[in-house]
């Protein structure tokens, strides 16, 4: 077995790419890759018929694979199949990081899932309160109780947008600029900033189309996400250029916490830093850029 | 665990195996074929055969085709074959018990 750390509520997930559970050939190695979360699934990518096998596989992948410093989440079944229950067991015998709930439509849904969580740590002896929680919002009703989704549970780390399945629902289809999800996305994101967790975007899925990609990947940074899913490795590398922070903001948020460090030392709370008046409101802001600049491998020999 | 009815699990794509497990009644009667005989044959059977007691299977046909799966992959198409051929495959699996 290989130990893995606890999993930090708060962490870089600029990228969570999805890997069909019930397939050797990906799981096995799908730490190369390089981005900082995946997402072994149990739900759409795997067949009916091929559910039970696919948590052996899983159980054996968490248990035998190193992932190293990748994030290892499920995405399980929604909770109007009779899947659900066995996906957290094996998900909390295996140890994984977290789990996405499919499907997600109310604070219930979440805390229906935090239950059996509970009642799965308690079974195989895991930590209580190790295993993090995610939802999907798939659907209108989800996006309208996005609010009390995110801040039903102390596990909730994050929320994203299921693009396939809303645009069902709404009647519509991905269109270039974003319309057919600007509401839904806008919705999603102030839900989780009032909640205090951060939210992902939905999958592109249209790999030839890069330009297309692009353009959402540049708008999902515009909007504040904190990160996307991904369906290829092959999409990592630009949303990590792109959600990497400029060498501008780096140094200006360097500037930011070492002057903080010295006058909140010397009781003072708000100073200037090049002529731009600074507060306690800056404070988390410049430690994200940091975290982030050292994520990216841009900020090695810093002060900080 | 008793062999109960024929079960089948994995596939014949690279990185998987497919295991085949049938009701038997001379022991554990292992057929194995792999991509990787020369190199890991010894292993593969090896661990086969673990997984098969790790359930407590003492009598089965046991059909095994590797195209180069890891042990991890091989354990879990043995027992989800086990469990399939005894209907027990969906729900309550020993996890860390007599899966692990």
């Amino acid at each position: 077995m290989i130990p893995r750390p606890r999993p930090e509520r708060f962490r870089l997930r600029r990228t969570m790419m999805f890997m069909n559970a019930q397939k050797p050939g990906l799981i096995k190695d799908a730490y190369i890759y390089g981005c900082d979360s995946i997402m072994l699934d149990l739900e759409d990518a795997v067949a009916e018929n091929q559910k039970d096998a696919a948590r052996f596989s899983l159980y054996h992948a968490l248990k035998t694979i190193d992932y190293g410093d990748t994030e290892v989440i499920v995405r399980i079944n929604g909770l109007d199949t009779p899947h659900w229950q066995e996906d957290i067991r094996v998900c909390v015998a295996g140890g994984a990081d977290g789990i996405r709930i499919a499907k997600c439509e109310s604070a219930q849904d979440v805390l229906t899932v935090e239950q059996a969580v509970e009642t799965a740590e308690e079974e195989f002896a895991v930590e209580k309160g190790r295993t993090l929680l995610m939802a999907a919002l798939e659907s209108p009703k989800g996006i309208l109780n996005a609010y009390e989704i995110c801040s039903a549970s102390e596990r909730m780390f994050g929320v994203a947008i299921s693009g396939g399945d809303f645009r069902k629902c709404m009647q519509t289809t991905p269109q270039r600029g974003g319309v057919d999800m600007l509401a839904a996305r806008g919705q999603m994101l102030l839900a989780a900033r009032a909640a205090g967790i951060q939210c992902f975007d939905t999958v592109f899925t249209d790999l030839d189309d890069e330009e297309g990609f692009q353009a959402e990947v540049l708008q999902n940074k515009a909007m504040g996400f904190d990160g996307k899913s991904l369906i290829n490795p092959r999409q990592i590398r630009f949303v990590h250029q792109v959600f990497a922070p400029t060498e501008k903001e780096i140094i200006q948020a360097e500037k930011i916490l070492l002057a903080y460090r010295e006058q909140s030392a010397a009781g003072v709370g708000v100073f200037t830093v090049d002529g731009k008046m600074i507060d306690i409101a800056f404070i988390p802001g410049a430690k994200r850029t940091i975290q982030l600049a050292k994520a990216c491998g841009m900020y090695e020999e810093g002060a900080l | 665990m008793e062999i109960l009815k024929p079960a089948v699990a994995g596939t014949l794509e690279s990185s998987d195996a497919q295991v085949t497990v049938e009701p038997g009644s001379q022991g554990i009667e292992l057929a194995l074929t792999s991509s990787v005989m020369n190199q890991y044959g010894r292993q593969i059977k090896a661990t086969v055969l673990e997984t098969l007691k790790r359930l407590d299977v003492s009598n089965a046909k046991v059909t095994v085709i590797d195209k180069g799966a890891l042990d991890c992959t091989l354990k879990a198409r043995v027992e989800c074959a086990v469990f399939r051929s005894c209907g027990a495959s969906g729900g309550n699996i020993p996890w860390g018990g007599a899966v692990r």
